[in-house]
Protein backbone atom coordinates (compact mmCIF):
# COMPACT_ATOMS: atom_id res chain seq x y z
CA UNK A 1 0.00 0.00 0.00
CA UNK A 2 1.02 3.47 -1.11
CA UNK A 3 0.94 6.33 2.02
CA UNK A 4 1.86 9.81 1.90
CA UNK A 5 0.51 12.63 3.97
CA UNK A 6 1.83 16.17 5.16
CA UNK A 7 0.67 16.89 8.99
CA UNK A 8 1.02 18.83 12.12
CA UNK A 9 1.29 16.12 14.84
CA UNK A 10 4.19 14.70 15.84
CA UNK A 11 5.39 11.92 13.96
CA UNK A 12 5.24 8.65 15.42
CA UNK A 13 8.19 6.47 13.05
CA UNK A 14 7.27 2.75 14.23
CA UNK A 15 3.71 3.89 12.96
CA UNK A 16 4.81 4.56 9.84
CA UNK A 17 7.05 1.63 9.37
CA UNK A 18 4.14 -0.63 10.79
CA UNK A 19 2.58 0.47 7.08
CA UNK A 20 4.52 -1.42 5.28
CA UNK A 21 6.03 -5.16 5.19
CA UNK A 22 4.60 -8.59 4.18
CA UNK A 23 5.39 -12.24 4.13
CA UNK A 24 7.27 -11.77 0.93
CA UNK A 25 9.47 -9.00 2.04
CA UNK A 26 13.09 -10.02 3.70
CA UNK A 27 13.79 -6.15 4.08
CA UNK A 28 12.07 -3.37 5.50
CA UNK A 29 13.66 -0.03 6.15
CA UNK A 30 12.99 2.89 7.82
CA UNK A 31 14.46 6.71 7.93
CA UNK A 32 13.64 9.19 9.78
CA UNK A 33 15.15 12.78 9.07
CA UNK A 34 15.35 14.89 12.46
CA UNK A 35 15.93 18.36 13.13
CA UNK A 36 19.26 19.02 14.41
CA UNK A 37 20.89 21.96 16.54
CA UNK A 38 23.43 23.21 14.42
CA UNK A 39 23.68 24.71 10.39
CA UNK A 40 26.62 26.15 9.31
CA UNK A 41 28.13 26.73 12.19
CA UNK A 42 25.52 28.44 14.07
CA UNK A 43 22.96 27.17 16.82
CA UNK A 44 19.97 26.11 16.30
CA UNK A 45 17.11 25.78 18.47
CA UNK A 46 13.97 24.58 16.16
CA UNK A 47 12.92 24.70 13.13
CA UNK A 48 9.65 26.06 11.52
CA UNK A 49 8.10 23.88 8.56
CA UNK A 50 5.43 25.57 5.82
CA UNK A 51 3.96 23.47 3.06
CA UNK A 52 1.45 23.92 0.62
CA UNK A 53 -0.84 21.62 1.80
CA UNK A 54 -2.98 21.27 -0.93
CA UNK A 55 -0.27 20.67 -3.26
CA UNK A 56 2.43 18.87 -1.46
CA UNK A 57 0.63 15.75 -0.19
CA UNK A 58 -0.18 15.06 -3.74
CA UNK A 59 3.65 15.56 -4.93
CA UNK A 60 4.15 13.40 -1.92
CA UNK A 61 1.98 10.43 -3.33
CA UNK A 62 3.36 11.02 -6.78
CA UNK A 63 7.18 10.63 -4.79
CA UNK A 64 5.89 7.33 -3.19
CA UNK A 65 4.13 6.01 -6.35
CA UNK A 66 7.41 6.33 -7.98
CA UNK A 67 9.89 4.78 -5.73
CA UNK A 68 7.29 1.68 -5.71
CA UNK A 69 7.54 1.41 -9.60
CA UNK A 70 11.15 1.56 -8.89
CA UNK A 71 10.79 -1.54 -5.96
CA UNK A 72 8.61 -3.62 -7.91
CA UNK A 73 6.15 -3.51 -4.96
CA UNK A 74 3.43 -0.94 -3.05
CA UNK A 75 5.23 -0.79 0.36
CA UNK A 76 5.77 2.70 0.65
CA UNK A 77 5.03 5.21 3.34
CA UNK A 78 5.87 8.98 3.92
CA UNK A 79 4.99 11.21 6.24
CA UNK A 80 5.92 15.20 6.38
CA UNK A 81 5.87 16.92 9.42
CA UNK A 82 4.78 20.94 9.45
CA UNK A 83 4.74 23.67 11.91
CA UNK A 84 7.49 24.09 14.67
CA UNK A 85 9.63 21.49 15.57
CA UNK A 86 12.36 21.18 18.70
CA UNK A 87 15.59 19.65 17.73
CA UNK A 88 15.54 15.71 17.76
CA UNK A 89 12.12 16.13 16.45
CA UNK A 90 11.15 14.20 13.53
CA UNK A 91 10.32 16.32 10.57
CA UNK A 92 9.77 13.48 7.57
CA UNK A 93 9.53 9.36 8.12
CA UNK A 94 10.14 7.29 4.95
CA UNK A 95 9.40 3.42 5.30
CA UNK A 96 9.49 0.86 2.42
CA UNK A 97 9.55 -2.94 2.00
CA UNK A 98 10.75 -5.41 -0.31
CA UNK A 99 12.06 -8.66 -0.77
CA UNK A 100 15.32 -7.86 -0.87
CA UNK A 101 17.49 -5.40 0.49
CA UNK A 102 19.08 -3.48 -2.37
CA UNK A 103 15.37 -2.71 -3.38
CA UNK A 104 14.80 -0.86 0.00
CA UNK A 105 17.78 1.62 0.09
CA UNK A 106 16.72 2.16 -3.52
CA UNK A 107 13.72 3.09 -3.21
CA UNK A 108 13.91 4.97 0.40
CA UNK A 109 16.92 7.11 -0.96
CA UNK A 110 15.19 8.07 -3.69
CA UNK A 111 11.61 9.05 -1.82
CA UNK A 112 13.96 11.55 0.39
CA UNK A 113 16.05 12.99 -2.78
CA UNK A 114 13.17 13.36 -4.41
CA UNK A 115 11.22 15.39 -1.44
CA UNK A 116 14.12 17.34 -1.97
CA UNK A 117 14.27 18.62 -4.82
CA UNK A 118 10.18 19.03 -5.43
CA UNK A 119 8.15 18.99 -2.56
CA UNK A 120 6.58 22.49 -1.68
CA UNK A 121 7.40 22.95 1.50
CA UNK A 122 9.93 25.27 2.91
CA UNK A 123 11.94 25.89 6.41
CA UNK A 124 12.81 28.27 8.46
CA UNK A 125 15.67 27.78 11.45
CA UNK A 126 15.37 29.51 14.40
CA UNK A 127 18.78 30.25 15.89
CA UNK A 128 20.56 30.48 19.26
CA UNK A 129 20.93 33.64 19.64
CA UNK A 130 17.11 34.39 18.98
CA UNK A 131 17.13 35.56 14.96
CA UNK A 132 15.99 32.98 12.07
CA UNK A 133 15.90 32.38 8.67
CA UNK A 134 14.65 30.58 5.51
CA UNK A 135 17.02 27.76 4.38
CA UNK A 136 17.84 28.14 1.27
CA UNK A 137 16.65 25.26 -1.37
CA UNK A 138 16.52 23.89 -4.64
CA UNK A 139 14.66 24.71 -7.73
CA UNK A 140 12.14 22.32 -8.65
CA UNK A 141 12.77 20.79 -11.76
CA UNK A 142 10.68 21.28 -14.92
CA UNK A 143 9.86 24.24 -13.60
CA UNK A 144 10.31 27.95 -14.55
CA UNK A 145 13.92 28.04 -12.93
CA UNK A 146 16.65 25.52 -14.21
CA UNK A 147 16.38 21.94 -13.26
CA UNK A 148 17.65 21.27 -9.39
CA UNK A 149 19.32 24.20 -8.91
CA UNK A 150 20.61 25.18 -6.00
CA UNK A 151 19.84 29.16 -5.21
CA UNK A 152 22.27 29.64 -2.58
CA UNK A 153 24.37 33.18 -3.16
CA UNK A 154 22.42 33.70 -6.80
CA UNK A 155 21.85 37.38 -7.54
CA UNK A 156 18.95 36.92 -9.77
CA UNK A 157 17.43 35.15 -6.58
CA UNK A 158 16.81 38.28 -4.37
CA UNK A 159 14.68 36.82 -1.91
CA UNK A 160 16.20 33.45 -1.80
CA UNK A 161 17.90 32.84 2.04
CA UNK A 162 21.46 32.54 1.12
CA UNK A 163 24.40 31.17 3.07
CA UNK A 164 26.64 28.42 2.25
CA UNK A 165 26.48 24.70 2.15
CA UNK A 166 23.38 22.63 2.29
CA UNK A 167 21.06 20.52 4.87
CA UNK B 1 -12.23 39.26 -22.57
CA UNK B 2 -10.21 38.81 -19.35
CA UNK B 3 -9.11 35.81 -16.96
CA UNK B 4 -9.44 36.24 -13.34
CA UNK B 5 -6.87 33.66 -11.30
CA UNK B 6 -6.48 33.10 -7.83
CA UNK B 7 -2.02 33.47 -6.92
CA UNK B 8 -0.21 32.29 -3.72
CA UNK B 9 2.79 33.41 -2.40
CA UNK B 10 4.92 31.52 0.40
CA UNK B 11 7.68 31.25 2.50
CA UNK B 12 10.48 33.93 1.25
CA UNK B 13 7.59 35.40 -1.66
CA UNK B 14 4.83 35.32 1.14
CA UNK B 15 7.45 37.74 3.44
CA UNK B 16 8.58 39.54 0.31
CA UNK B 17 4.93 40.68 -1.09
CA UNK B 18 3.50 40.92 3.03
CA UNK B 19 0.15 38.42 1.35
CA UNK B 20 -0.18 35.30 0.99
CA UNK B 21 -2.91 35.64 -1.79
CA UNK B 22 -3.91 37.90 -4.55
CA UNK B 23 -6.70 37.41 -6.97
CA UNK B 24 -5.65 39.06 -9.99
CA UNK B 25 -7.23 39.90 -13.54
CA UNK B 26 -5.61 39.78 -16.73
CA UNK B 27 -6.65 40.47 -20.17
CA UNK B 28 -6.46 38.22 -23.40
CA UNK B 29 -5.06 34.84 -23.04
CA UNK B 30 -2.39 35.08 -20.36
CA UNK B 31 -0.14 32.39 -20.13
CA UNK B 32 2.22 32.08 -16.51
CA UNK B 33 4.67 33.93 -18.00
CA UNK B 34 2.50 36.69 -18.55
CA UNK B 35 1.40 36.82 -15.16
CA UNK B 36 4.82 37.03 -13.93
CA UNK B 37 5.48 39.74 -16.07
CA UNK B 38 2.35 41.67 -15.00
CA UNK B 39 3.32 41.39 -10.99
CA UNK B 40 6.79 42.09 -11.59
CA UNK B 41 5.81 45.42 -13.48
CA UNK B 42 4.16 46.51 -10.64
CA UNK B 43 7.54 47.31 -9.25
CA UNK B 44 8.23 47.46 -5.94
CA UNK B 45 8.31 45.14 -4.13
CA UNK B 46 7.05 42.71 -6.62
CA UNK B 47 10.17 42.89 -9.20
CA UNK B 48 11.84 41.23 -6.29
CA UNK B 49 10.31 38.22 -7.35
CA UNK B 50 12.65 36.04 -9.54
CA UNK B 51 12.18 36.60 -13.51
CA UNK B 52 11.44 33.11 -13.79
CA UNK B 53 9.62 31.28 -10.69
CA UNK B 54 8.47 27.99 -9.99
CA UNK B 55 5.00 28.40 -10.74
CA UNK B 56 2.40 25.68 -9.48
CA UNK B 57 -1.10 25.87 -11.38
CA UNK B 58 -4.02 23.88 -9.98
CA UNK B 59 -1.07 21.86 -7.91
CA UNK B 60 0.69 20.66 -10.52
CA UNK B 61 4.33 22.11 -11.33
CA UNK B 62 3.91 24.46 -14.62
CA UNK B 63 6.08 25.91 -17.62
CA UNK B 64 5.87 29.63 -18.37
CA UNK B 65 4.24 28.88 -21.67
CA UNK B 66 0.97 27.06 -19.86
CA UNK B 67 -2.23 28.88 -20.13
CA UNK B 68 -4.29 30.33 -17.72
CA UNK B 69 -8.15 29.79 -17.13
CA UNK B 70 -10.19 31.59 -15.24
CA UNK B 71 -10.68 29.97 -11.43
CA UNK B 72 -7.07 28.49 -11.82
CA UNK B 73 -5.15 28.65 -8.36
CA UNK B 74 -1.39 29.90 -9.22
CA UNK B 75 0.73 29.11 -6.69
CA UNK B 76 4.53 31.01 -6.79
CA UNK B 77 6.54 28.15 -5.14
CA UNK B 78 10.11 29.46 -3.93
CA UNK B 79 13.28 27.07 -3.89
CA UNK B 80 11.88 24.20 -1.64
CA UNK B 81 13.60 22.74 1.52
CA UNK B 82 11.50 19.89 2.88
CA UNK B 83 13.00 16.71 3.77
Amino acid sequence: MIRASVQTEPIRPEAVLGHVGSDEDGAALLFLGVVRNHADGRSVRGMHYDAYEAMAEAVLREIATEASERLGTDHVSVVHRTGDLDVGEVSVAVAVSSPHRAEAYEASRYVIEEIKKRLPVWKREHYAEGDDAWVEGTVPPGTGGAPGRSTGGRDDEPVTATRGGRP
Amino acid sequence: MSVSVRTLFFAAYRDLLGTSELDIALEGQPTVGDLVRSLRARGVPFDGLPEHPAVAVNHAYADASERLSSGDEVAFIPPVAGG
